[in-house]
């Protein structure tokens, strides 16, 4: 048995096909095809939750995604479990367990429900004017009872073992909704030969045809055809039909962002299936067929359970055989509900009444009620609901006034009109237009190549629709050159047509302002809430909704923004579009993170880079650092050894024996052509013309400002060649910097760039035995000092494969880099290494460089350097061209304040303490007595203990620091302060020395 | 002005809330005011709210082209810290928290401040550094921010991963206990309140299309869509279309405009107890009220004065923060937007004089710009008044982008603020 009130004969469902799962804990029979909401139904449970502020008692309002009230937690396993799902959106599936959500201890009894009573002080904006006083208390009382009180759902709080999956597309033709107006466009686009996208959110075509079943086109049911059209148009090459699929944002050059549930209505999923998978499509031409979404009567207690929507109880019983009631009411301010009430009768449900409150309904529906025996009050408003946990009675009265009768029920349907699906339109950049006449925002101004059609676009009838999205379908295709197909003509009829509606507060919301008519259901706004908001000053659209909250729960206004509105302009006693409407936002429904993100995460988040070497460090017991998304060896522990340890043994072997450091993460870009010395001139600090082919450089790059931006060495290899070195992190926005300038300033020079950073793998060999080591592995090149001094560079071969063979040091020893092509890195690595080794030399990391480095007194841009630093604040004037007339940084370095005395300059730091080793970062004062705020007249950039000079060292930049030299200054630490004294930078062989040896 | 109290709201309960009376006055405009303030944003609005409290300045309008708090004021994502590195920045950021602390009740308006801690995480060597430099620089300033090992950070942030396995691991955080959040549309309606009482006319849907100067070349007044409205002083406060308004005046700002997004998940129970940012990661989340997990994105690379922007943006935002909390994973996104922020050549504000006299800018605050709200106002109001910057403020000059003397807070923290 699938529910007591499941009605033999009805719906589409297959009794057999059944699915069982637990609500609450509490078992429920489904068929197979059920949505949570119509199992539920099928089962006679209405109460399915709270509200956010009053924790009303709430049911089921919709049968599609607009719902703002049935909201649960659905859960597959304890890490496959999401809150906040829309219940008749849901499907079902057997053992899926369902929980409702935002009560306590049950949902029967909520102890929230207390907010109800309170309510009176809860108006909108209440929290605004309270909750001052004491200070503090908003912190620790009232903010966090607030946050306890708000929120919906409980967040999962396990990693999603699920994936996602992405997909790119392209179309001629996008047809968003799939009801009569999208599958008529998509077919007549599709047999002219358009590549077509159809796409709708429900598991099947059809949209309204799922109740309307007095719709009859070609002869066949609406349904039917709808299902056929679909098969047909599945079976095109030139088509894709995608369900359970949302378009759900709208952007620039008609790119549509699309999700497929793929997986959630599956009880066992294939493993390999994503659960969701985002398309983004990028189409020629767009159709909108995106329909309307029924909407509310706003009258007082209007969100008792067992009250809803008129479609969607229709929905209810012709789709899923569901009758939501048995003594049924009906509220309508419009003909469409009339064909619920008579589905509803010929199911053999008794309706109590249908209460319309206008005075002239339809002919043609009132003719039909009157043979169906069906009572009306037309002229009557319903002006009050009773019933705790579903509704029992509604209270009826003539308009103006009157006495009310109660009349028993236990569900009532309502309709106050459709409001046309916009959303889409809107977010393309489209401009509404108010129709006055039918009191409907409809697409006014396109922004982008795409057509509206069928009730989105304000089209009433049923062959009206038809025809304009036949039309409009062909148009698209002829529109992107396609020319296949005949003219498309197709029939359709239906029963009634849909003529009424109202906005705003019914007859019964009343003027006072205690009655508790919903306007926004889940956020719990009522028409006195925006009302209230008016009295207040709140005279814009988008102040009320702030001020009160309305349209910014989970349906972000689906069912309350035009009530809102009306309630608005009344008030205010001002036309509907000089109120305006609030902007209409991606997404359409919410989207999973995980289905945006798809294969983004882990290793493929942020690749991480490894060089060449990567292997052979690990394997001799790297640890490894992230420098930018490079993974760098940092230091190799020995046994036993601590970072510290390690560190000190590494430094000491370079400068005693040699080291081998994996430089392959340097940015290295090759800058070719015949005025290549030109550009560099432009772009480095220095002169690079002088340079001769065979030498290196070391070059500093400027921004425009005259900062410091990155700096390398530079090697000529030809009049016409440069190999160009950068930092690691500054690799990328070097190229970009480049390139930039090569193509926007400097276009007449000819110079190509090519960014070889991972073309080569560099091993810099250091150290006083770096060439006894090299010597017998070069072949081309004669290494000797004399031949191959300081700064050159030279092409040849190491163990028989091409080398660029720099001699150049970041240590301060003697020293090589030798680039190979990357596939030789670790073979070359491991030959140098099996001389290396013998000849008592190690591998060193990236620490052992730092510490190296700044006992020679060179910076690291970015570290020594923080943007704000010139050439000359870090000593390196020298490396600047005292001769050109232009370079990148020239003006800027000019500037007033880049000359001015007592400007930071960086300069060495020793603790009085050698013992003491600084904390990178900490902040340089010359009075440690001062009282806060201090005068900080600088920083630690860099420091170190070096084993080298049995002492710890340190960078700094200090204002006016080269003045400052044999000064003592201070560090002041949370625990102590450290005197300093200011010296020079360089604290290994001065005089360099060693760099020739 | 009514006061609002918990007794007030009691009373009102009682009698279906038919005593409260408008926050604001909307009248319409004189023909000539003391100032004029272009810009109804919580910058302007405040900057009024303080001439007429502070300097005893009440004949103001703040002419608005859309509605109160409808730009920057109303999208952001409502951080507030005071933690930055430069004394120009921690003066007026500084300031500003402290401002901040005593907002809700100098406006008598709960404006919901709520210090819940704002946490930068560090990922590698570099982020420490930098971080330290930031805390020490903090701490010697008078400022609380402190240095948290991966272990005490996890304490604050139950919900953070900090396994080294992660791809960016965690290796300690910053926290500025006092930094947290703001209800950002109470901040555009309480200055708005507090400065309609104090006569401030507040004007909205009037759109400024020129700007008058006489034959001395100083400002009159504006040219409106309501007509034109004479001023002695005009001091412009309209964040991504400050550059607009200015070169009306032929004043040319060192300003590029850019869409900068934001979205918020569903609503849920609390589960994030304060801001998390991450600049190696490139993300940052909070919590609002509401329990929507509110997520700032990144800016387009190009310039627009759309307040819209590219799916690829967010995409981009959500994989950094499931990449640092993979729970959220299941979680939905609810609303995405944009807003345009006007940002100068060193991520930090403009806040002076102009070559025009009697024309005074507040601009640049670029994608930091609500923390600032109360300082700068206060600031602004300042400079209004007086024709020349605060001591605070004075590092924000427009000529500074001739001396050099930058303030680089993005040099500094080689991200976004």
């Amino acid at each position: 048995m699938s529910g007591a009130n499941r009605i033999a004969g009805q719906g589409r469902l297959t009794p057999a096909k059944t699915a069982r799962f637990t609500f609450d804990g509490k078992t429920i029979d489904a068929l197979v095809g059920d949505t949570v909401a119509s199992a539920l139904l099928a089962n006679g449970v209405h109460l399915v939750g709270r509200s956010f502020k009053y924790h009303r008692p709430r049911g089921i309002l919709s049968a599609g995604p607009e719902e703002p009230n049935a909201l649960i937690d659905v859960s597959r396993d304890a890490a496959r479990r999401q809150p906040n799902v829309r219940a008749p959106v849901q499907e079902v599936f057997d053992g899926m367990k369902v929980e409702s959500q935002n009560r306590f201890p049950s949902l029967a009894f909520d102890i929230g429900g207390i907010n109800n009573l309170l309510s009176p002080f809860f108006a909108a904006g209440f929290y605004y004017k309270t909750f001052m006083w004491p200070k503090a208390a908003w912190e620790k009382v009232y903010e966090p009872f607030i946050r306890k009180a708000a929120g919906l759902g409980v967040s999962p709080t396990e990693e999603d073992p699920d994936h996602y999956a992405n997909r790119y597309a392209h179309c001629d033709v996008l047809v968003a909704g799939a009801g009569v107006a999208g599958l008529s466009a998509a077919l007549a686009a599709a047999e002219a030969g358009a590549r077509v996208i159809l796409v709708d959110e429900q598991p099947e075509v059809g949209g309204a045809l799922h109740f309307d079943t007095s719709v009859k086109i070609d002869g066949q049911s609406g349904y039917d055809w709808a299902q056929a059209t679909a098969a047909k148009l599945k079976a095109m090459e030139n088509v894709t039909v995608l369900t359970r699929t949302t378009a759900f944002g709208y952007y620039n050059h008609n790119f549509v962002g699309l999700v497929e549930r793929v997986t959630d209505h599956l009880p066992k999923p294939d493993k390999k299936l994503p659960r969701e998978r985002l398309w983004q499509v990028r189409a020629k031409r767009v159709i909108l067929a995106t329909g309307s979404i029924e909407r509310h009567m706003v009258f007082a207690n209007n969100d008792r359970p067992g009250i809803m929507l008129a479609s969607a109880a229709r929905t209810y019983l012709n789709h899923f055989g569901v009758a939501v009631g048995r003594k049924v009411g009906v509220y309508t301010a419009n003909d469409s509900a009339y064909e619920a009430a008579f589905d509803l009768k010929r199911a053999g449900v008794t309706i109590a009444a249908i209460v319309d409150n206008r005075d002239k309904p339809g002919d043609a529906v009132l003719t039909e009620a009157r043979r169906l025996g069906i009572e009306v009050l037309t002229g009557h408003s319903v002006i009050d609901t009773k019933g705790k946990l579903r509704v029992s009675s509604m209270s009826v009265a003539r308009n103006g006034g009157g006495s009310a009768r109660s009349i028993a029920i236990d569900a009532l349907l309502m309709s106050a009109g459709w409001t046309p699906s916009v959303h889409l339109f809107s977010q393309s950049r489209g401009k509404v237009a108010y129709d006055a006449a039918t009191g409907r925002f409809l697409p006014g101004t396109y922004a982008q190549d795409c057509l509206s059609v069928g009730s989105c676009n304000g089209t009433d009838g049923l062959q009206a629709t038809i025809e304009e999205s036949l039309a409009a379908g062909e148009l698209m295709a002829r529109a992107t050159g396609n020319e296949g197909g005949n003219k498309l003509e197709l029939s359709g009829e239906n029963a009634f047509e849909w003529t009424g509606g109202m906005a705003g507060a019914a007859e019964g919301a009343g003027i006072d302002t205690t009655v508790k008519a919903f306007v926004d259901f889940q956020n719990d706004v009522c028409a006195k809430d925006i009302r209230l908001a008016v009295r207040e000053g709140m005279h814009s659209i988008e102040h009320i909704k702030r001020f009160t909250t309305n349209g910014m729960a989970t349906d972000q206004g689906k069912l309350s923004n035009i009530h809102g509105l009306a309630i608005a302009s009344e008030v205010l006693n001002r036309e509907i579009p000089k109120i305006g409407l609030t902007t209409f936002r991606a997404p359409y429904t919410p989207v999973t993170f995980g289905a945006l993100i798809s294969h983004s995460r882990g290793d493929l988040f942020d690749p991480a880079r490894k060089t060449p070497m990567h292997a052979w460090e690990e394997a001799h017991g790297a640890v490894f650092e992230d420098v930018g998304n490079w993974k760098r060896a940092w230091y190799y522990p020995r046994s036993g050894e601590t970072m510290h340890d390690a560190v000190n043994r590494e430094c000491r072997t370079v400068r005693n024996a040699a080291g081998l450091f994996d430089a392959s993460t340097l940015g290295k870009i090759e800058v070719v052509g015949p005025d290549a010395a030109e550009f560099l001139n432009l772009m480095y600090t220095n002169a690079w013309d002088t340079l001769k082919p065979g030498r290196c450089r070391y070059g500093i790059m400027l921004r425009e400002d005259g900062f410091v931006y990155d700096d390398g060495v530079v090697g000529r290899l030809a009049e016409d060649r440069f190999h160009v070195t950068t930092t690691t992190g500054g690799a990328p926005r070097v190229m970009n910097h480049m390139e930039d300038y090569l193509q926007t300033e400097f276009p007449h020079l000819k110079v190509w760039l090519t960014s070889t950073t991972e073309q080569w793998a560099v091993i810099a060999v250091q150290g006083p035995k770096a060439r006894e080591i090299l010597e017998p592995l070069v072949e081309g090149i004669d290494i000797s000092n004399e031949a191959f001094p300081h700064m050159s560079v030279r092409e040849g071969k190491i163990c028989g494969v091409p080398t660029r063979l720099f001699r150049m040091s970041f240590t301060g020893e003697a020293g090589y880099e030798v680039n190979v092509p990357a596939d030789y890195g670790q073979a070359i690595w491991e030959a140098i290494w099996a001389r290396a080794e013998p000849l008592g030399a190690c591998a060193y990391g990236t620490e052992t460089m730092h510490v190296l480095r700044a006992e020679k007194g060179y910076i690291i841009v970015g570290q020594d350097t923080d943007g704000t630093v010139t050439p000359y604040d870090a000593s390196l004037g020298w490396a600047v061209s005292k001769k050109k007339t232009d370079f990148v940084g020239i003006r800027g370095l000019k500037r007033p304040d880049l000359v001015k005395e007592g400007r930071k300059q960086l300069v060495g730091l020793l603790t009085k303490d050698p013992n003491v080793v600084l904390e990178e970062g900490a902040q340089i004062v010359a009075d440690p007595n001062e009282p806060k705020p201090m005068k900080m007249l600088g920083h630690v950039t860099s420091s170190y203990w070096s084993e080298n000079c049995g002492r710890s060292i340190a960078m700094a930049l200090v204002a006016g620091g080269q003045a400052r030299l044999g000064q003592t200054l201070y560090v002041p630490m949370p625990d102590r302060t450290i005197a300093v004294e200011v010296s020079e930078m360089v604290f290994v062989d001065k005089e360099g020395g060693r760099l020739n040896g | 002005m009514r006061k609002y109290s918990v007794f007030a709201v009691a009373r009102e309960a009682m009698r279906g809330h038919k005593g409260w009376e408008a926050q604001w006055t909307s009248p319409e405009p004189r023909k000539e005011y003391d100032v004029i303030i272009v810009g109804g944003g919580g910058h302007g609005l405040g900057a009024a709210y303080y001439l007429a409290k502070e300097h005893g300045i009440t004949n103001i309008a703040v002419i608005e082209k859309g509605w109160l708090g409808g730009g920057n004021t109303g999208r952001n994502t409502t951080i507030i810290r005071s933690n930055y590195l430069y004394d120009e920045s921690m003066d007026i950021y500084e300031h500003s928290l402290k401002l901040w602390e005593g907002l809700s009740q100098d406006l008598n308006y709960n404006v919901m401040y709520s210090p819940r801690g704002v946490m930068m995480l560090s990922h590698n060597v570099h982020d420490k550094q930098s971080f330290q430099r930031h805390v020490h620089a903090n701490r010697l300033y008078g400022i609380d921010n402190e240095w948290l090992t991966p272990q005490q950070a996890k304490e604050f942030v139950p919900v953070l991963d900090i396994s080294a396995s992660a791809r960016y691991p965690i290796n300690g955080a910053a926290l500025q206990r006092r930094g947290g959040t703001a209800r950002h549309d109470a901040v555009a309606w309480g200055y708005a309140r507090a400065a309609s009482d104090r006569g401030v006319h507040v004007i909205q849907n009037c759109e400024v299309k020129g700007i008058r100067r006489g034959p001395d070349g100083a400002v009159t007044g504006v040219e409106t869509s309501k007509g034109f409205i004479g001023a002695k002083k005009v001091a412009v406060s309209a964040s991504g279309h400050n550059s607009v308004i200015l070169s009306m005046a032929d004043v040319k700002l060192p300003l590029h405009s850019v869409p900068l997004q934001a979205l918020v998940s569903e609503p849920m129970k609390p589960i994030f107890p304060c801001v998390v940012m991450s600049n190696s990661v490139h993300a940052y989340i909070s919590q609002s009220d509401k329990g929507e997990l509110v997520i700032g994105a990144g800016t387009d690379q190009y310039n627009s004065y759309s307040q819209t922007g590219g799916l690829q943006i967010i995409t981009h935002t959500l994989d950094a923060i499931c990449e640092l909390f993979p729970m959220f994973r299941r979680v939905k996104m609810m609303r995405q937007w944009g807003g345009i922020t006007d940002n100068t050549p060193d991520r930090s504000a403009i806040q002076g004089v102009t070559p025009v006299k009697n024309l005074f800018v507040n601009c640049g605050w670029g994608t930091g710009g609500f923390k600032a709200t109360p300082g700068s106002a206060h600031l602004f109001a300042y400079l209004i008044a007086k024709g020349e910057p605060h001591r605070l403020a004075a590092g924000l000059t427009l000529d500074r982008f001739r001396t050099g003397r930058l303030i680089d807070e993005a040099a500094a923290a080689a991200v976004a603020h």
